[in-house]
């Protein structure tokens, strides 16, 4: 009787127990080979350390490679690392901001903050007198009109370049990427030439939507177009089949289908201009008390808080304060930025 | 009995013209399309409008001059007037190719360890973190690299200045490292990595799958494979996306106002603590101009604007010429 021998499985790919080793070695190698360099050159710093090891261990990785392998991998290892030192450099700044913003920031939340505004108190005050109540109020409001206004003409957009896909589709898509490139600070100069001085004369809240929605709706725009473009074609055809007019197809399957992707694109859109400051520094006026209505008077907002503090202030209790209304704007990103994701990947996956 | 009467109903038309429903629908939604292009217009004309006097004015010299000042006589009205940004648009353009010179050579790298090393959690993770620092406010660039960013960026500076000072560019007439240019660029580079490096990463993802087996199947290792196939591919996306942020960076105001030290003089010196862009100029001359000069600051905007547009355009044709089509 023949019997015969199955091999045993090999994984050439995977990494066996002795290339570990040497990688584990040659990192080790590398920080020591570093710490020499810096104490026999004078190097120092947080920058001559990582440095020097990132070109010790690029350097060890490449004569190892080309003693193992050859000398085209030890070029392929010099991309690699490269690659990752271009992918640490982008994430190290973020960190950064990050760490900074919580470490910095926490020490100027407190519950009054919510609660009070600014108007009795000026920025060198104590930090448990006044608050960011006003902020909050104005921020919201202008976004909220902005997106009023946004909204449909962004929707509108998306849906002339999917739905009726007209011979102006590709100017317009260019039209719409250039209008995201609008300097900030232009948005506001058109709202002040366009609006305040020759019709209202007075600085408002509702001025300082008009000039955000200027930036919010080619974002808004885009994002709806690509969740649009996702939209399956047989819904189209279903919904045209079953007798429907275009009108009745994209009303009654196509922006109830979307409606995950819209709000997505709504929440990329505050996202986006929540944090505008150069604008509302021209068109809002920036009070300093609570202010509900927004076609009358000077309207506070988040970033206008910050930069007050930051720039009339000088005292620790102003910096903190900043700090502080920094750390309110960082985290209104983090939602909306997690509410996006959120909603976004609940449908894909 | 009768016969049922048989009715026969008139035939349909048949037409291929819309309803009226849908002509109304389509008649708003093309209007709601128009919107971007009625926006763009209308920004153009507005600045034009309250701005054309002073280029009328001025001439060319509004934008090869490099004075801003407004004499006043003792009534108050204005005696004489010369505004030009000369100095400003050298100070936009310096920061910006700095900018642009650090940053896309980092976004490009960190686009391609995204698009060709980084797997599964680690991938996703650091998508979301480079998609979410491009929402980050530029309030928030602005004093972060004051506070924390600037110690760091000066000794860089400085270090520059000590072992390149022979080279004209990294001289300073005086030792002030703090808020110069070459700072305000690197802030500038990093607001722009994150938008460089998504674009690039898109352009990468859409290089054809088989032409990277067919180049793997031949043996390349992958440097080979992304010099034959991924950059001939996506080069010109990539050049469109650093184009893109070439436009944030020259429109940028929040962040070069806070970090740069803005001095209405030419300053070529890159080291040197003097600079501005035009938009910071705008925001920093607009809190004492009178109506007069505002009139001077929409000029500088509609200049602003108009850069912005032509450099936005380039990228355009570049992004859309390579990166949807390929070759």
């Amino acid at each position: 009787m023949n019997t015969t021998t199955v091999p045993t499985p090999q994984k050439p790919w995977e990494t066996t127990n002795k290339q570990r080793l040497s990688t584990a070695s040659i990192i080790f190698a590398a920080i020591l080979i570093s710490f020499i360099v810096i104490k026999l050159t004078g190097l120092d710093g947080k920058l001559g350390f990582l440095s020097t090891l990132f070109i010790v261990s690029t350097l060890l990785i490449f004569i190892q490679q080309w003693r193992l392998r050859d000398k085209a991998a030890a070029k392929d290892s010099l991309l690699s690392s490269f690659a990752l030192l271009g992918m640490i450099m982008t994430v190290i700044p973020i960190v950064s901001i990050v760490y900074t913003v919580v470490i910095k920031g926490y020490k100027g939340i407190h519950f009054g903050m919510f609660i009070n505004d600014m108007s009795l108190n000026s920025v060198n005050d104590p930090i448990k007198d006044g608050g960011l109540l006003h902020a909050l109020v104005g921020t919201i409001i202008m976004v909220g009109g902005a997106l009023v206004i946004s909204f449909p003409i962004g929707v509108l957009t998306a849906l002339y370049l999917t739905e009726i896909r007209g011979k102006l589709s590709r100017p317009i898509k260019f039209l719409v990427q250039a209008m995201s490139g609008v300097p900030s600070i232009v948005a506001g100069l058109f709202i002040l030439s366009s609006l305040v001085y020759p019709v209202t004369k007075s600085l408002s809240g509702m001025m300082g939507s008009f000039a955000l929605s200027i930036l919010m709706i080619p974002t808004i725009a885009r994002t709806s177009e690509e969740m649009l473009r996702l939209i399956p074609q047989e819904l189209r055809e279903a919904g045209v089949a079953l007798g429907g007019t275009q009108w009745r197809t994209v009303a009654g399957v196509i922006l109830p289908a979307a409606r995950s992707g819209l709000v997505t694109a709504i929440i990329l859109g505050m996202a986006r201009i929540i944090g505008e400051t150069a604008p509302l520094l021209l068109v809002s006026g920036g009070g300093d008390s609570l202010n509900f209505n927004p076609t009358s008077g000077a309207m506070g907002s988040l970033p206008y808080y910050i930069w007050k503090a930051f720039l009339t202030g000088g005292t620790d209790e102003a910096f903190a304060r900043a700090w502080g209304g920094l750390l309110v704007l960082l985290a209104f990103i983090f939602i909306l930025f997690g509410l996006a994701r959120f909603i976004s990947g609940r449908k894909g996956n | 009995m009768s016969t049922p009467n048989l009715v026969i109903p008139p035939p349909r038309e048949i037409t291929t013209k819309p309803r009226r429903s849908d002509q109304i629908f389509r008649g708003v939604v093309t209007v709601g399309g128009m919107a971007s292009l009625v926006i763009l217009g209308l920004i153009a004309l507005f600045l034009s409008l309250k701005g054309i006097h002073i280029l009328r004015e001025e001439k060319f010299d509004f934008i090869s001059g490099s004075k801003w000042e407004v004499i006043t006589d003792d009534s108050g009205s204005i005696a004489e007037s010369s505004f030009g940004i000369g100095a400003m648009l050298v100070g936009t353009l310096l920061c910006s190719i700095i900018a642009i010179a650090i940053g896309v050579p980092i976004a490009v790298l960190g686009a391609l360890y995204l698009t060709f090393y980084a797997k599964g959690a680690v991938k996703n993770f650091l998508v979301s973190l480079v998609d979410l620092m491009a929402a980050f406010p530029s309030l928030l660039y602005g004093f972060w690299a004051f506070f924390i960013f600037m110690s760091s960026a000066e000794y860089w500076a400085k270090l520059l200045n000590k072992y390149f000072g022979f080279i004209p560019f990294f001289e300073v007439p005086a030792p002030i490292f703090e808020r110069s240019p070459f700072i305000a660029g690197l802030v500038l580079a990093i607001m722009i990595i994150p938008i460089v490096t998504s674009i690039s990463r898109e352009i990468f993802d859409q290089t054809p799958l088989d032409r990277i087996q067919a180049a793997y199947a031949l043996g390349a290792s992958k440097l080979a494979m992304i010099r034959a196939v991924v950059i001939p591919f996506g080069r010109g996306g990539v050049i469109g996306g650093a184009m893109l942020g070439l436009g944030r960076a020259m429109g940028e105001t929040v962040a070069v106002y806070t970090v740069l030290n803005v001095v209405y003089q030419i300053n070529w010196q890159v080291l040197f603590g003097a600079g501005g862009n035009v938009a910071s100029l705008i925001l920093l001359k607009f809190g004492e101009a009178g109506p007069y000069e505002v009139d001077a600051l929409m000029a500088a905007g509609l200049i602003l604007f108009l850069l912005t547009l032509f450099v936005n355009a380039v990228a355009d044709v570049l992004i859309n010429r390579f990166g949807s089509k390929g070759r």
